[in-house]
Order: C-alpha cells, then structure tokens, then sequence
C-alpha cells in the first residue's frame, strides 16, 4: 500500500516538476504580468522607475536586475519576486534587454576602499538633496507628473537593503562619475569631484549597510478600530460628523452602507457610513504613493445591533502592510491617531 | 477505503506544495492603455457583467482641484452585491469597514491604472465562513483586471 502510495507520489511530483521546468518562460509575458503596471509596457516609467532610459541599461548589469526582482526594495514600493523561477527572472531581464540591445555591462565585483569620514561630508554637499541626509532617499513613486511631485524621477533609497544587496561598488562609483542622463543625476566628475573623492563617497554609500533605516513594518495590530457609543445611532452619525469636522476634515457624504446596492427606500439604516476627507492630507499621501485609493476617502461607519450602536474604521496601519511604502506608512500611522481620536470623541 | 484515504492524503500533500509555491500578490494592479473615461466605462460594464452593482464612483481630482490642488483623473469605483454585502455585515462585522469592494482607478500619462486589495489578504480565521465570498470577489477581480489589461 504505501509503495503504490509513494508511486502515485511520485508520478504527480514529476509531472509538476516537468510543468515548471518544461516550457521556456515568455519574458515579455511575464514582464506584462508581474512588472509592466508599474513600469510601463515599454519600461518608460510611471509607479516605478523607467528601465528603458537608455543611461539606466547601459549603466546596469543583469545581477543587479536580477537582486533587483529577488529582493525588491524593502519599504520603498518594489516588491521581492520571491514566486518566480530563476528562469523566469532570466527571461524578465532578457526582455528588459532588448530595449538597448547591447553586451551588457559588468563591474569588477570587489568593495572599493575609501576615506568613510571623508565621503560622509561630501555626500551631505552633493548628494544629500536628492537621496536624503541617511541616504533614504526621495519621497514618492516613479517618474510621473499626473500627480503632485518635486523631480521628474524619485532619488533612490542609497540606504535600502535592496539597493546595497543588489549594486556594486563600481556600479556606484561609474553613476557618479558618469551621471545618468535623463535624470537628475549628473556627473560629479565634472562638478569638481575627483576619482578619489567619488571612492570616498562609494564607501560611505557601502557604510550604510552598518546604518539603515528600520525597514520592516511593526505589528499593525486587528483589521479595525471599533469602540462602544453610549449614543443612538444618529447621536452618534452627529457625533462622528462634529469629531470628523474638529479635525480639519469636510463631510464628503453621509450614507447608508448598502446604499446604491440596495433598491431606494429599502435601505439598511441600522448602518451608516460618514465619508470626510482634508485634501491638504490627501495631496500629501499622493505625492508619496499614487495608490492610496484604496483608502479613500477617509471614513468611519456606525452600526447598532441588538440595542449597541457600535463605531468602526479601517486600521490604516493594517492596510500598509499592502503597499510596502515606508514614506506612506509614516501617513497611516497619523491616520490611525486621527480614526483613534475621532472614534473617541464621537463615543465619549 | 484505506487506499482511497492514502491517495487522498498524498493528493492533499501535493495540491499544498502547489499552493505554496504560488505567494500572493496583496495588491492586484492592472494597466490598461485606454484612456482614463473609456477605462471608467469598460471598467464599470466588465463589472456588471459579472453581476456585480456600482454603488458609488468617488470623483477624487474633483475634490482636490477644487481645493486648488493639482491632479489627472483619479476615482474610486465601488462595488458589490447587495445580498453578500448584507450577509457579510450581518455575520462578519469586522469587515464592515472595507465593503463594499472598491477599485481605484487613475490616469497615468495616456495610460490608465487599476488598483484593488487582495480580499484574500482580509480572511479571517475567526470568520472562516466569509472566506467563501472573499475568495470570489478575488477569483472575479482577478478576472476583471485580466480584462482590462487586454483592452486597448
């Protein structure tokens, strides 16, 4: 019995396997699936940075590429491909390739040595506007302008995991000294750094890997904030309204929460939504991360059952975790405060 | 019986290493290159037919320019079936705050992107009986996105 058991195993083992192995993955199938969202179709760019630019392809290797897709860039939007196939990173990065055809370039792979302390200041004067004090790099998403933005492409996190894990030394150092046209980044060469200088700066980027920002996002505690109100039900709609209001936000609508699902009239009315939202916050949050829809607008619901008139909201902490954007968790975290107290005030 | 058990058991095994090697997107994103009001409509009639209602489009950039700021086209649709959505808020008061469903959908240059959360990512082991819902809604938003990607 457990020999026929082990066979029937066996047998359906290698037929997954030999699915898997089997067919030659379709980079540009898989680049259309997993990458071109953010990336643009042709790699020109939007949510994530344009691959296509022509000095980004001639200043990259594929091991970058391909610790690029493997690990992403913790917090800062790029996620770690960790489901795909070696096969399928390759086939990824051939058809990134084929928009500047090219032997691609390579890097000698060893640390460059450098005046730490050195470099240090001259990062501060030359580096620090665009890629932060600590090298974390600028706020938001991309290269677009359809929403607000200070640079047409965001400055990388030099201070990222991701970053450090994928880039070489001298991939730094040739950035630097070449600038990547297209970009904001321009040759320090011929800003009055020299060769010396910029291995001073390259070691003091390699010291960040001692020295980075927290990366991981804590424990985002339950799905929902939700309190008790002593009120009725439309005490308490009021009463969220008036705390909603207090805090610098516009009633946006009040409605019903099967409204518009609902045929008019047969409405719930044992469950209220209060939709409000302070467009100063809101041009913030997409400035730092075009996606934060999905929590708009801001909201905070009251139910009664059974004879209790409940308050509940979104944990905008928990939603983060969706989005992997250290910049944008800073915002959820000041969402939570402001759901906390509203939630608060309005059951008080 | 014992046979039949055995195959059972090693055909759960395997459909678990299958499982496993697939890992979850938690934000489902489309692009489509349509531009943004004919994304909006080919969004809100692939939404119907799959039998789900448009309760509500929020107009965002209207909200945000009309406050001064600057953006490009930007809402948020949102979604459901009136049944689910009183049954859900009936059983499962914990996911009140995130239904219904919703979509948001921007302009990105001549593009349009797409944005939803995985519902999966909300399942909860307390209420294991919504799972039946969200694990829908995902199989049909993964539909609709699919859609939409292949709509130019």
């Amino acid at each position: 019995m457990l020999t026929q058991s082990l066979k029937f195993l066996f047998v359906l083992l290698a037929l997954f396997s030999s699915l898997n192995l089997s067919a030659t993955p379709n980079g540009a199938q898989l680049f259309s699936q997993y990458c071109s969202v953010c990336h643009g179709p042709t790699g020109h760019g939007g949510v994530g940075v344009p691959l296509a630019l022509p000095d980004f392809q001639y200043s990259v290797t594929n091991e970058y590429l391909r610790k690029t897709i493997r690990h992403g860039r913790p917090g800062r939007v790029m996620p770690a491909f960790t489901n795909l196939s070696d096969s399928e990173v390759l086939a990824i990065i051939k058809h990134i390739r084929t928009w500047a055809p090219g032997k691609p370039f390579t890097y000698p792979t060893k640390n460059i040595a450098g005046n730490v302390a050195h470099g240090k200041k001259l990062f501060a004067k030359n580096c620090a506007a665009c890629h932060g004090a600590k090298g974390e790099g600028g706020e938001g998403t991309g290269v677009t302008f359809s929403r607000p933005r200070n640079l047409p492409i965001i400055a990388p996190a030099l201070n990222n995991s991701g970053f450090l894990a994928a880039v070489p030394d001298y991939m730094i150092k040739a950035t630097l000294m070449n600038g990547r046209e297209g970009t904001p980044m321009v040759s320090f060469l011929k800003h009055g750094l020299s060769e010396k200088d910029i291995d001073d700066v390259v070691a003091y980027v390699r010291s960040f890997e001692n020295d980075r920002f927290p990366e991981t996002i804590e424990d985002p505690g339950p799905p929902l904030i939700e309190l008790e109100s002593p009120l009725s039900l439309d005490e308490t709609v009021n009463a969220i309204k008036a705390a909603a209001i207090g805090k610098n936000f516009k009633i946006i609508r009040v409605q019903y929460l099967n409204q518009g699902l609902a045929e008019k009239g047969h409405e719930n009315k044992k469950q209220v939504i209060v939709y409000f939202c302070n467009f100063d916050f809101l041009n913030r949050a997409l400035a730092i991360d075009p996606r934060v829809g999905l929590f708009l607008p801001c909201r905070v619901t009251a139910i009664e059952k059974n004879g209790k008139v409940m308050v509940m909201a979104t944990n905008p902490l928990y939603m983060s975790k969706l989005f992997n954007n250290r910049e944008l968790h800073k915002l959820c975290k000041e969402m939570y405060k402001t759901y906390g107290e509203i939630i608060e005030e309005s059951t008080f | 019986m014992r046979k039949i058990n055995s195959i059972s058991i090693l055909t759960a095994c395997f459909l678990l290493l299958l499982i496993s090697s697939v890992q979850a997107e938690q934000l489902l994103m489309a692009r489509t290159k349509q531009n943004f009001p004919e994304a909006m409509l080919k969004l809100q009639e692939t939404l119907t037919n799959f039998n789900y209602k448009v309760s509500r489009v929020q107009r965002v950039d209207i909200g945000l320019t009309t406050s001064g700021y600057t953006t490009d086209k930007y809402r948020i649709v949102f979604f459901g079936k009136q049944k689910e959505i009183d049954l859900i808020s009936e059983k499962y008061p914990e996911l009140i705050p995130y239904i219904p469903w919703k979509i948001a959908i921007f302009a990105e240059q001549e593009d349009t992107l797409l944005v939803t959360a995985d519902p999966m990512w909300f399942s909860n082991k307390k209420y294991p009986g919504a799972d039946k819902y969200l694990k829908a809604w995902k199989k049909d938003i993964d539909k609709i996105l699919a859609i939409m990607r292949k709509t130019d």
